[in-house]
């Protein structure tokens, strides 16, 4: 068991009625990689995300995490749907997320949110899970806005907070939807240096994002998506200085 | 000092009635309101029909004559099951139909849907990132609707809540009709005996204002609780 790919995810399709949000996008993840998913809007690279940890449930494809495939089954419509719920509440607890508009629980304070879901979800004792929400706001330069709630704080302080909420689950992979996206410029780069720090630690990260120059300094691993399929994949330099993909190259190119 | 003739202490009692009349209502309603809104949301087109149903009927009827119909028409219907049990099956089955009892079912029933409107809507009411969030952490249905609905919810039905609750308090004033001694219908006698409606009636409005405003107050109290982490203005 030792260093088992921590998510693989194998030909995810997505459709919504009409539409193939997803044509057969597959990823595998060593420990510590930190894969970038970049690409335009409606490029499929946020359903993607969200079809990891089945906010969205797959059309069809696999998701193994850590070595433990979710299961499948049909509902009587015939969609597909999770044969296992608790299997996903577990799944779940593994694959933290980092939403683009915080989604912090706005009646409870930052240090209540960052211990609901270790204490009631881990059962992790209550004790030990606010020692470890302080040291982990302590790391994201918040420790001293634990006990506000989300809206008395700047989109930076929360999005910092959400981040310390992912991390006192102590997960195997998080995930980050556009987590700069919401804010104003001036708060962007706190949050992705708290970021950097954790790809640095080696935690392995999912994010989508739109910063570039974070893709391509803190990455191990660019996908770029484009109409629901993986149009370039590689590493930064690759991805970045030599693409084979036309798109790719027109996604980089100066726009004025 | 007011002098109530010797009614003084059959107002009291009465007021009472009211008192509990009025809160086991609430209870009650605040039980269906609950379950009809679950069901209106619900992806079950069953539990959806049925809810609306039950809206609609109750919202279109009178107060007054749904409390007739359940507590003379509720007799009948027992009686005849009763009957029916009996001759059928030799099932001893009868109870008498009350006052007070008809009272909070009818109450509870009519007030339930409007708590099924309210709840309703304050459940669309709750951002859906905070139910995705919840869920992206694990959480099981129902913890889901324990920690992050529920509470946020409140927020938004509390008003409605409030006012759907004044209404009821006042409703029970009803029940006199089918013959529930509250304290108008001991405020009624008293008056009608001693042709004095002032004297009477005075007091119980004054003590239906008394409730009504205490409530104001704690509903009042209540918001400021559940509105915690919420920005004024802004």
């Amino acid at each position: 068991m030792a260093d088992q790919a921590p998510l693989i995810c194998r030909d995810i399709h997505k459709t919504f009625g009409e539409l193939e949000v997803l044509k057969g996008v597959s990823l595998e993840t060593r420990k510590g990689d930190v894969v970038s998913l970049i690409g335009s809007s409606g490029s499929g690279k946020s359903t993607f995300l969200r079809c990891i940890n089945l906010l969205e449930t797959p059309t069809s494809g696999d998701i193994i995490v850590h070595g433990d495939p979710i299961r499948f089954t049909e509902n009587r419509r015939g969609e597909r749907v999770p044969a296992d719920n608790r299997q996903v509440e577990q799944i779940r607890s593994k694959l933290s997320m980092v939403f683009q508009s915080f989604n912090l629980w706005s009646h409870m304070t930052v240090l209540e949110n960052i211990i609901e879901a270790p204490v009631n979800v881990l059962k992790v004792p209550k004790k030990e899970a606010i020692e470890r929400a302080e040291a982990y706001l302590q790391k994201v330069g918040i420790y001293e806005r634990k006990d506000y709630y989300p809206a008395q704080m700047s989109g930076g302080q929360q999005q910092r907070a959400a981040i310390a909420r992912a991390l006192a689950m102590e997960p195997e992979v998080m995930l980050f939807d556009e987590p700069t996206s919401a804010l104003d410029p001036e708060l962007v780069g706190e949050v992705l240096k708290v970021m950097q720090s954790l790809a640095e630690e080696g935690r392995t990260m999912i994010v989508v994002t739109h910063e570039m120059a974070f893709a391509r300094d803190v990455s191990t691993q660019v996908l770029y998506l484009h109409q629901g399929k993986i149009e370039e994949q590689g590493t930064p330099d690759k991805v970045f200085d030599n693409p084979d993909s036309e798109r790719m190259k027109q996604f980089l190119a100066p726009k004025f | 000092m007011l002098d109530l003739k010797g009614y003084g202490p059959a107002l009291f009692e009465g007021a009472i009635v009211t008192v509990e009349l009025a809160f086991l209502s609430l209870a009650l309603a605040l039980f269906i309101g609950l379950i009809g809104a679950t069901s209106k949301l619900s992806n079950n087109r069953v539990a959806r029909g049925i809810a609306t149903a039950y809206t609609t009927l109750i919202r279109g009827v009178p107060d007054l004559v749904m409390m007739l119909l359940f507590y003379y028409g509720g007799q009948v219907a027992v009686n005849n099951l009763s009957d029916f049990l009996w001759d059928k099956y030799e099932i001893d089955f009868f109870f008498q139909f009350n006052p007070f009892i008809s009272g909070v079912v009818t109450i509870g029933l009519i007030f339930g849907a409007y708590m099924t409107e309210t709840f309703r809507g304050a459940f669309l009411a709750v951002e859906k990132g905070q139910i995705e969030a919840a869920k992206a952490y694990g959480f099981s249905n129902w913890h889901t609707f324990r920690r992050i609905m529920f509470p946020q919810m409140l927020r938004h039905a509390l008003p409605g809540l409030g006012n759907n609750w004044q209404v009821l308090l006042k409703t029970t004033a009803l029940v006199s009709i089918i013959g529930l001694t509250d304290m108008v219908r001991v405020a009624e006698e008293a008056a009608k005996a001693e042709r004095m409606p002032f004297h009477f009636f005075i007091p119980v409005a004054a003590m239906y204002l008394l409730l009504t405003a205490g409530s104001e107050l704690f509903i009042k109290w209540l918001d400021k609780r559940a509105n915690a982490g919420v920005v004024k203005g802004g």
